[in-house]
């Protein structure tokens, strides 16, 4: 149909060497995404710097959760978790650094007298960083082998890992002599002895978040082009026809749950530094599911559907919910219906010329045929 | 002695609210394949109905502890959450069957929405319904053994449901279809049931029973537009433990799961024993990965 929008297929239609077409409608729409990130500091203020900072580590955590939804089909609803998990572990690092060898503030005003001995490693970068990929794909793996081991899949994995989600946030809000509490971990001064707050540092952690953002995004390529990938997309489509070619899906969900936790972990590690707190609301229920829908609109299982639709959910959010606190809930609630009934294949599936899905009480039968033909993506 | 009799009879009121909520998203799942994570919504629309009624009595009657509102607002509960359930299952569920992780999402929006009209209508403080006379009493077994009224009517009141809801499946003409549904979609269609209509009745059902158990939740505290989201994950623990929209299943997992999370919080403290309880099933589930019951395969 003439009327649809599609890069792809409008680069095909220009006249390059077959090969170059090829690598461009590969290509091209994520390097235009990276080349508008990386100029977006030179145009915007120091404050809008920091609010995009802060959706490309969401962005992340999206593409993780793209990972297995996308592609392996199993939704968690527990992502916030893994992310607040990576954020606890580089927010200790960053609360040792800054206490200077004393006791943190909310450990004394707790009664602690000295450090527990689970937070003494954290006072070194070379512990605490790859912590904060190795705490949640371990918790991950674990969960992941005891729930994938028994054949626990669909809503059922997805009810579990929502339980996970509400059962880490109040473990967390109650063990306040460790973890803060419900105000969670705040005030950090220093990182790596440069102060955290300046400008400077902060286009520095951008830059760092969108060089991770990139790495991960040719990560989970790699990864979908591979066999293990292709293994994935027939995890999602049959499993047992999978388990009876002689594969054990339970070990390749295991991975891949992992891995995608521990993605998340590093968003949130990154996401620490820039915002400056992590605290328990940011692993709950309410945070973890919001990520399904970054995804959903963006569009399941096309890697670049996370990253623009964390931005984009979260631009609006910032936007609306700042002046129309009301308005933002109405709306959010419709956009998760609408991504559901409407545009499964979110806005990516949009671009590409998937089309809407035509829910049935829109039905264009009845309409006269001119108005049928321009309605975009109506199959008949 | 006391103590524990105490706790148990504790941890048995917390099991018949999980179970009057559980019981409505085991039948939705059980006949749909629907997961509705909008049925904590439904919950607090039957409790917002319940203090709604008693502000209007209280205005006419002058009289905020009249004991008929309180029984009048139980049906009306039923009947409110009923309608919504209905309306959101006509609007938005039935384009959802058969792709369950998309109606998680889609009901979860469902719920946001519903909240939000909730703040708009009353406030986002939350309210007080303020309990009968007759029920704030407290009943003596032992000298040391006082059990609230409040609770024993709590329990009262899901047994009733329990035994209507028995009666509706197996007595009566509409519940046979529903049972036929349930365990053959294709086979009750092709002998005239109508499946939609079934579907659509068995979904307000248990929004129903979900209005119902607010309504009792405001005997327990104060209430709050977001006042459903501390049950529903409760109960779907206890669906998931039950097995597959297993009506037995169900009650025996929320009595587990009442009283095991009542005697850990009394052990421990009330975040040890969620931790306990949610590790415990798990576990459970290694060993019967299908819950307490089954449904036999066909």
């Amino acid at each position: 149909m003439a009327s649809r929008i599609s890069i792809p297929n409008a680069i095909k239609g220009l006249p390059l060497p077959s090969w170059l077409g090829d690598l461009a409608s590969v290509w091209l729409a994520p390097v235009l995404v990276l080349a508008a990130l990386l100029v977006a500091p030179l145009l915007l203020s120091d404050f809008r710097v920091a609010l995009l900072g802060k959706f490309l580590t969401f962005a992340i955590l999206a593409m993780s959760l793209n990972l297995i939804w996308g592609y392996a089909g199993m939704l968690s609803l527990g992502h916030g978790v893994f992310f607040g998990l990576g954020g606890y572990a580089m927010a200790m690092f960053l609360k040792l650094e800054s206490a200077n060898g004393k006791l943190p503030d909310f450990m004394f005003w707790s009664g602690l007298t000295e450090l527990p001995f689970f937070w003494a490693p954290f006072e070194y970068a070379w512990f605490a960083i790859p912590m904060t990929f190795i705490v949640p794909a371990a918790i991950a793996g674990g969960l992941g082998y005891l729930v994938f081991r028994s054949r626990i899949t669909g809503v059922y994995f997805a009810l579990i890992t929502q339980a996970l989600a509400l059962i880490v946030s109040i473990l967390f809000i109650g063990q306040q002599p460790y973890t803060g509490g419900t105000n969670g971990i705040t005030n950090y001064t220093t990182i790596f002895g440069f102060a955290i707050n300046s400008p400077a540092t902060q286009v520095v952690l951008y830059y760092a978040t969108l060089a991770t953002l990139a790495l991960t995004y040719l990560l989970c390529a790699w990864l979908i082009a591979s066999r293990f990938g292709r293994l994935l997309v027939a995890m999602r489509d049959d499993e047992n026809r999978v388990r009876f070619s002689g594969y054990n899906p339970a070990a390749l969900k295991t991975i891949v749950f992992a891995l995608s936790a521990g993605i998340a972990g590093i968003a949130g590690a990154l996401f620490t530094p820039q915002v400056g707190i992590i605290s328990p609301t940011m692993m709950g229920i309410v945070p973890s599911i919001e990520v399904a829908i970054w995804v959903a609109v963006g569009g399941r299982g096309v890697l670049l559907g996370a990253i623009v639709g964390a931005i984009l959910v979260n631009g609006a959010k910032s936007g609306l919910s700042e002046s129309f606190p009301a308005i933002w809930q109405y709306f959010l609630g419709l956009l998760f219906i609408g991504a559901v009934l409407v545009f499964p294949s979110g806005i990516m599936g949009l671009l590409r010329g998937e089309g809407w899905r035509r829910p049935e009480w829109f039905s264009t039968s009845h309409l006269p045929g001119f108005a049928a033909r321009v309605l975009p993506g109506v199959k008949k | 002695m006391e103590v524990w009799a105490s706790q148990l009879f504790n941890g048995l009121s917390l099991s018949s609210i999980l179970l009057l909520t559980a019981l409505g998203l085991a039948l939705s799942f059980g006949l749909m394949n629907v997961i509705n994570l909008a049925h904590g919504e439904f919950i607090m629309i039957g409790a917002y109905t319940t203090y709604a009624l008693q502000q209007v009595a209280a205005h006419y009657t002058g009289d905020p502890q009249s004991g008929i509102t309180f029984l009048i607002a139980i049906p009306a509960s039923f009947i409110m959450s009923a309608a919504a359930g209905y309306l959101v299952e006509v609007t938005v569920i039935r384009f959802l069957y058969r792709r369950p992780l998309d109606t998680l999402l889609a009901t979860w929006g469902v719920g946001l929405f519903l909240q939000q009209l909730a703040r708009s209508i009353f406030g986002a403080p939350n309210v007080q319904v303020v309990a009968p006379a007759w029920l704030s009493s407290t009943v003596s077994i032992t000298s040391n053994l006082l059990l609230p009224m409040k609770r024993i009517f709590i329990i009262g009141l899901v047994l009733a449901c329990l035994g209507a809801l028995y009666l509706y499946m197996y007595r009566s003409n509409e519940g046979r279809r529903m049972r036929g549904v349930m365990q053959n979609r294709e086979m009750a269609s092709s002998l005239g049931v109508s499946t939609r209509r079934v579907d659509s009745f068995t979904f307000a059902l248990g929004s129903g029973l979900a209005g119902v158990a607010g309504c009792a939740l405001t005997l327990i505290g104060p209430i709050g537009p977001s006042l459903g989201t501390f049950y529903i994950v409760d109960a779907f623990i206890v669906v998931i433990l039950g097995g597959l929209g297993q009506i037995p299943g169900t009650i025996m997992a929320a009595l587990i799961i009442g009283i095991l999370n009542t005697l850990f919080e009394f052990g421990t403290t009330a975040v040890v024993g969620k931790v306990l309880v949610f590790a415990m099933v798990i576990l459970f589930l290694q060993w019967k990965p299908a819950g307490l019951m089954r449904a036999r395969g066909r």
